[in-house]
């Protein structure tokens, strides 16, 4: 891995510097219903997956905020319509203090450089018939950018930038493995030095032992380059370690956000103590985990074509009274909360995550095994 | 086989007593690249009512290993050496008759990808009642029974509604739940549960853990775990086993491993894996490089290409001779007892606390 990183300071297409208090990326409300058509002989809407269902969230300049949640929460379709990858139904994404929500492709052009995506799956994220070389040239192709020296010139230093042989310039994807590929992956999103990288579960995928290469690379790059990272992962550790600031999804909303030591030591959602308190971690001292809380849910989340009404989460909620069935709760910090820690819960948790008196089992096979067992 | 001094806690494989012993395994593919050595060379015991995991990377040959004891594997284009026994019996150069008589009866599996394990065309019930008939001669209405008794078991709400669903009408946690709910039709003595939760999320993946712990007690099953997440393993597993292009390289119970493990690539998989308590501030510290190809693996101990403490092995010991893995608590290593614990408590324990 390079340990110094030698591209130029930042000095993007357009002059739309924010200033250092206004966040580089605004997103407000944002909300995308995928229609399901059905009937026949006359196909019409039915129905809507109702994917993101008004999202707010914010990043700083170079701020790393992690995106959190269970598939199907709508993380992903909330980076895909901030790169406006997607077309969103509502709401508004502002970008550098420039409304781009529904802007059109000449103007998302010089925005488009600026804001750049890593994906999940390295080998179908990149074209296996092109080269490494011209896969990493293609966006200053396209945008028409032609650097001091040369766009080849660029790509060797991009590929010694995120730990690749300059020489494997004309190498094919498929002489790579796994953790090279998402190198070049990131090496292909930093070839226009945008000012914000979407990281759509850029390590997922990857074997254990590569994960920690890939993540420190883009911590480094995050580092060194200033720049702003949306980081949306299901690992939670992993996020942790990547992120000043984390949102926790469920269902398309954004149920609770914060700081990460608000977020991980204090939170108040009690789906984030339920997410918290499923991760597998190990225990090093080989003894069972008796310093956390056990929670264990029942059932799977449900459909988002028919969300619960009121909060999301209280099929799922051992706190859940007849008010959350009614009262979609607010996104607001609650009292006793650091600044900047929202949480949308009318029946919050206490700020801790340590064991309880009793632990919270919803899932009937796991009561009814356990409640034989006493 | 000799029976080394053991401690309290560390129920090191006890030969032909145990359960389940496999040998000396090695499965080779022919491909069209050359020999793939898939598993060379594997030894380990299951004990009845214990759950041994299964660590390692895509490709170190953990599922191999279990297809293998099912004899799931393709005889035109694999080879098979060694010996597993269960419970008494040579499996290795039994017939297919035999397996057969073994498979979801005895031994029986739970697959990674519920969705494409269990067959689109049938019902779950239908699905689940097979085996109990094939196996036990039992009837249909029996099976039926018996089908809606496990899926009440495993948590499936209203099971006799469900019976007669098909698979894609569950969601994903539910159909790994079916699957539990199949495998332990028979009341196997021996589970297999390949990566049985990489597929889900968090939530459910420890609702399913757990009741995977809890089943175990009723049952008194033998599970076989085997995943590439080193904090599952250490939530269910008795013993540990973790693998490295096609060996072992370390073996102990998961308290000893985790407390102090041994191996330098144990070392690199638990310094470079975040945890909810990891300092932020320091940078990950991942293993260098990445896993060797089985077609060409690296000469003596597979792990030397990747090794920091190479160095510290005099000569060339590394990249000619490949370790020995000892009987009980082990590792194949040609560091010595004291350099690693010089190294651990130097180097790896600051890393981790």
């Amino acid at each position: 891995m390079s340990d110094n990183l030698t591209l130029p300071a930042q000095q993007g297409p357009s002059d739309a510097t924010p200033s250092s208090t206004e966040p580089l990326l605004e997103v407000e409300g944002l909300t995308k219903h995928f229609p399901i058509y059905g009937g026949f002989p006359i196909k019409r809407k039915v129905g809507a997956v109702q994917a993101v269902d008004g999202v707010s969230l914010s990043v700083g300049v170079a701020e790393s905020v992690g995106l959190v949640g269970e598939s199907g929460c709508g993380k992903s379709t909330t980076g895909r319509l901030i790169t406006r990858l997607l077309e969103p139904t509502a709401g508004k994404i502002t970008y550098a203090g420039q409304d781009i929500t529904h802007a059109s492709r000449r103007q998302l052009a010089p925005v488009r450089s600026e804001i750049q995506m890593i994906f999940q799956d390295p080998y179908s994220s990149l074209n296996p018939r092109q080269t490494v070389g011209s896969i990493i040239k293609s966006p200053m192709e396209v945008n028409g950018i032609e650097p001091a020296g040369g766009r080849e010139k660029k790509v060797r230093e991009l590929l010694e930038l995120v730990g690749l042989n300059p020489e494997h310039y004309n190498r094919f994807p498929h002489e790579f493995s796994g953790g090279q590929r998402q190198r070049i992956g990131v090496a292909r999103a930093l070839a226009l030095e945008p000012k914000l990288i979407v990281a759509d579960e850029p390590v997922s995928a990857l074997d254990v032992s590569i994960q920690a290469q890939v993540v420190n690379l883009l911590q480094q790059v995050q580092k060194e380059l200033g720049i702003a990272f949306l980081f949306i992962a299901h690992d939670l550790a992993v996020v942790r370690h990547f992120s000043q600031r984390v949102a926790v999804m469920y269902l398309g909303k954004v149920v609770e956000v914060g700081d990460r030591d608000s977020i991980y030591n204090r939170p108040r959602h009690p789906y984030t103590h339920a997410l918290l308190s499923a991760v597998p971690e190990i225990e090093l001292d080989g003894g069972s985990p008796e310093g956390r809380e056990r929670i264990r849910l029942s059932g799977d989340v449900p459909s988002p074509i028919s969300p619960p009404s009121g909060c999301r989460f209280r099929t799922r909620c051992w706190k859940a009274q007849d008010k959350c069935a009614t009262e979609e709760p607010p996104l607001v910090q609650l009292s006793g909360n650091r600044a900047g820690h929202l949480t949308a819960c009318h029946f919050p948790e206490e700020p801790t995550t340590e064991a309880r008196d009793e632990d919270v089992v919803l899932d009937p096979a796991l009561k009814a095994l356990e409640g034989d067992a006493d | 086989m000799t029976t080394l001094t053991k401690t309290e806690d560390s129920p090191a494989p006890t030969g032909p007593d145990s359960f389940l012993s496999v040998r000396d395994l090695k499965v080779r593919f022919s491909t069209e690249d050359g020999i793939v050595k898939a598993v060379d060379g594997l030894s380990f015991d299951v004990e009845r009512g214990k759950t041994l995991g299964i660590v390692g990377e895509s490709g170190s040959g953990k599922s191999v290993t279990n297809l293998t004891i099912l004899g799931l594997h393709n005889p035109r284009t694999s080879t098979v050496e060694g010996e597993i026994v269960l419970d008494g019996k040579e499996l290795v150069t039994a017939t297919e008759r035999e397996l057969e008589r073994l498979r979801g009866n005895k031994m029986a599996m739970i697959f990674q990808d519920p969705l494409t394990a269990l067959s689109p065309f049938y019902t779950v019930g239908r699905q689940l009642s097979e085996p109990y008939m094939k196996h036990k001669g039992a009837s249909k209405k029996e099976a039926k029974d018996r089908a809606i008794e496990m899926l009440t078991k495993v948590g499936i709400p209203q099971p006799k509604m469900r019976f007669d669903d098909y698979p894609h009408q569950f969601s994903g946690g539910m159909r790994q739940r079916a699957m539990i709910a199949m495998a332990l039709m028979c009341d196997p003595d021996l589970l297999i549960a390949d990566e049985p939760t990489t597929a889900l999320d968090v939530t459910v993946q420890a609702q399913i853990l757990d009741l995977l712990k809890d089943l175990q007690q009723e049952f008194g099953s033998a599970i076989i775990f085997i995943t590439h997440d080193l904090g599952v393993i250490s939530h269910v597993a008795d013993d540990l086993l973790v693998m490295y292009a096609g060996r072992a390289v370390e073996r102990g119970s998961v308290r000893e491993v985790m407390r102090e493990p041994k191996h330098p690539y144990t070392w690199g998989l638990l310094s470079s894996m975040p945890r909810l308590d990891s300092s932020v501030d320091e940078a990950l510290e991942p293993i260098p490089g990445s896993p060797p190809s089985l077609l060409n693996p690296p000469s003596g101990c597979p792990f030397h290409p990747r090794c920091a403490f190479r160095d510290q092995v005099p000569g060339t010991l590394c990249s000619d001779t490949r370790p020995p893995l000892g009987e009980g608590r082990a590792a194949a290593c040609h560091l010595t007892a004291e350099q690693k614990q010089t190294i651990f408590i130097d180097k790896i324990q600051p890393r981790l606390r």
